[in-house]
């Protein structure tokens, strides 16, 4: 088991819900693969800074997974075959990006906390 | 007159600048990994155009200005960063 995260795009024309259901259904595939999702982000709709398949603006995701290596070429399979993916990046956690990726996720957790 | 010859006068004086010694900025913060989601950081090893700045300007050593390459590389695959532009900042 690798710790992985994978950030995607989404087109802009989908409705929030519909959005929503997209991200479902990679973390549903993941968790059917025996993986499990440490923690998941939205950024929500945002420019980009060149357009992709002519839009300028997409829903952006992530997801964070610890996995086996062979359940992410299943994943991006997923995400090539499916038309809402615009982009996709999966990068796998070396020691410091994991202990980043920690230190980002208890940063956003205090400020939850606040708000 | 003889004088005001072996005198040189100059509007500014020239000023003797010590040169100011560059360093690498993540070895002295003790920045272990370069995050690729954060634009706005990586902005800084951007010219105007979008271009790597090299590591003789900068500073940073080489080991780490591998990873902010590696991390502009991805930002620009994501569209967080340009590929090419104008004016940036």
């Amino acid at each position: 088991m690798n710790n992985y995260e994978a950030v995607f795009i989404l087109t802009p024309v989908l409705s929030d819900v519909q959005m929503k259901e997209a991200v479902e259904k990679f973390k549903a595939l993941l968790v059917a693969e025996g993986s499990e999702i440490v923690h998941e982000e939205s950024w929500g709709l945002r420019k980009m800074e060149y357009p992709i398949e002519k839009k300028s603006s997409g829903f952006y995701n992530m997801l964070e997974f610890k996995a086996d290596p062979t359940v992410v070429a299943k994943l991006e399979i997923q995400f090539r075959r499916d038309e809402r993916v615009l982009r996709y990046l999966t990068i796998k956690q070396e020691k410091y990006h994991a202990l980043y990726a920690a230190k980002r996720r208890s940063l956003k957790q205090t400020k939850e906390k606040e708000n | 007159m003889a004088q005001n010859s072996s005198e040189i006068r100059y509007l500014t004086p020239p000023t003797v600048d010590l040169k100011k010694k560059k360093y690498c900025r993540f070895k002295k913060s003790g920045i272990r990994y370069i995050d690729y989601k954060d634009p706005e950081f990586l902005k800084k090893f951007l010219n105007e155009q979008g271009k790597i700045l090299p590591r003789r300007l900068t500073g940073t050593s080489l080991k780490y200005q591998r990873r902010v390459a590696q991390a502009v590389k991805r930002a620009r695959h994501l569209a967080l960063l340009p590929f090419v532009t104008d004016m940036m900042k």
